[in-house]
């Protein structure tokens, strides 16, 4: 098989992860139904009032949002692990860089992209101010895919274990709390009126070093999964 | 002798073994002494603070430790690098013995921290940049701890805490100059080898004794967690047999 150009390999491995998610369908809406669930779960616990749910609504929508997006990355390698398509895409001679970027590129499409244009619906159920909506899926679209990459790093560290959830959790979460914290803070700037953009160009700062670097070190964790 | 010859004795667990038995009552011995002595040094000669009173003497073991603890971190993950780079077998056991005392070091600079935080800023925690991120080194220190423990297969435990803990080190950077990028409750860093340091150097003296303690107490559990990781796995070999059946006997 003559190699493939890169653009039409992304390509191909997007459209295969995609279809293949579309097509299980629980994938990509049970981080949904979390976000939702989990959300409506703090009205409930601290109580309705509307100027005290509005003040945590940015923490709660990041937090939330952060947690299906981590509760999700498990399954990311674990279905290709299991069938054997891991160790044919290691066994190619089509480099593994681009495979796993269009793989970690495609899961963000199932699950951050999602999860960033339903965000705006449960800031209206969290009172969340209105000058607080664009940026509050602006920061989720570029920091979801910030935690897809990162969190691809622990799956692929993870994959070859039996009981990978939990573990994937302790090891992800130390990498995830800078992207919550800019991606908090963006929302929290803009509903005080105040410039929001140096925090969502940091963002695009850890968007742009995961999306070069962190393929890297997912795909020498799988070369470990795969060969253990 | 060359480079290479160099790095295959350094590599051999057996060597290493031999060479750092000879090492420890030495690093033991200069550690404890400069340790406790810093510490009494510290703790009963040295002038009350103008501010703080007595309770700035708790620096004697916070500032080690934190130091430390991010040293260890950076440690860890060079050996990791080594490992992954030229699969050295030796530089995965450093790895591995490195994980839980840098987790120690980095409960006690977090505990001190709080202790000394209550009677300077009368609060036991603030999430302010540095704690913050110390923090995170303290939960990245766990994740390595873990993940090592999640494998069956000691090979694969090794090169992917080696992976992880070579991302994680983005994070030293961040503590590191996070006290000047966030001006915030923590100071920045007193010390300074290019200009001059704002502490007044009775104060410093035996700061420096306990810092300088430490790193050798560091490198001294070091080696001796590493020697231990050693004999547990060349226990097949003969030498190692040699060495047990000699101290049985």
């Amino acid at each position: 098989m003559p190699s493939a150009g890169l653009l039409s390999l992304i390509l191909a491995v997007l459209q295969r992860d995609v279809i293949a998610s579309l097509r299980r369908g629980s994938e990509w809406s049970n981080p949904l139904v979390f976000y939702v669930m989990v959300c409506a779960l703090f009205p409930l616990g601290i109580g309705p009032q509307p100027e005290r749910l509005a003040e945590l609504a940015p923490g709660i929508l990041w937090v939330v949002a952060l947690l299906a997006s981590l509760l999700a990355t498990d399954s990311l390698f674990r279905g290709d692990f299991d069938d054997g398509t891991l160790e044919q895409m290691l066994l190619t001679h089509q480099s593994l860089y681009p495979q796993v970027l269009a793989k970690t590129l495609a899961h963000w499409m199932m699950t951050g992209l999602p999860l960033s244009v339903l965000s705006p619906i449960l800031g209206v159920l969290l009172q969340l101010p209105p000058a607080g909506m664009l940026p509050l899926m602006a920061s989720l679209v570029l920091g979801t895919m910030v935690l897809s990459f990162i969190g691809a790093i622990g799956a692929a560290l993870t994959v070859g274990l039996r009981k990978g959830g939990l573990l994937l959790s302790l090891i992800v979460l130390p990498l995830y709390i800078p992207v919550l914290i800019f991606g908090s803070s963006v929302v929290k700037t803009a509903i005080d009126g105040g410039p929001y953009m140096p925090q969502l160009a940091m963002l695009a700062v850890f968007f742009l070093v995961a999306l070069a670097l962190s393929p890297l070190a997912i795909c020498g964790a799988l070369r470990i999964s795969v060969d253990q | 002798m060359s480079i290479s010859s160099t790095f295959h004795k350094w590599g051999s667990p057996r060597w290493f073994y031999q060479f750092s038995g000879r090492l420890l009552p030495w690093l033991a011995g200069l550690s404890l002494l400069l340790l406790l002595g810093g510490c009494i040094w510290g703790l009963a000669f040295v002038p009350a603070d103008y501010k703080q009173g007595n309770s700035f003497r708790i620096i004697y073991i916070h500032v080690p430790a934190s130091a430390v603890a991010m040293g260890a971190y950076v440690t860890m993950a060079v050996a990791g690098a080594i490992h992954l780079i030229w699969r050295m077998k030796l530089a995965a056991m450093v790895m591995k013995a490195i994980a839980p005392i840098g987790a120690s070091l980095t409960f006690l600079a977090l505990l001190t921290g709080a202790v000394w935080g209550k009677p300077t800023w009368g609060t036991w925690w603030v999430w302010d940049a540095r704690i913050t991120s110390v923090l995170i080194l303290f939960f990245l220190y766990l994740g390595i701890i873990a993940l090592h423990q999640a494998f069956e297969n000691r090979d694969a435990a090794a090169k992917a805490c080696a992976v992880l803990a070579i991302v994680g080190a983005v994070n030293i950077p961040i503590i590191y100059w996070s006290v000047e990028w966030w001006y915030s409750l923590h100071q920045p860093a007193s010390i300074s080898f290019t200009g001059e340091s704002t502490i007044h150097p009775t104060m410093l003296r035996p700061l420096m004794a306990t810092l300088s303690g430490m790193y050798l107490f560091f490198a001294w559990v070091l080696l001796l967690f590493t020697r231990a990781e050693i004999l547990d796995r060349e226990r097949n070999t003969r030498w190692v047999q040699d060495i047990v059946c000699g101290e049985a006997r």
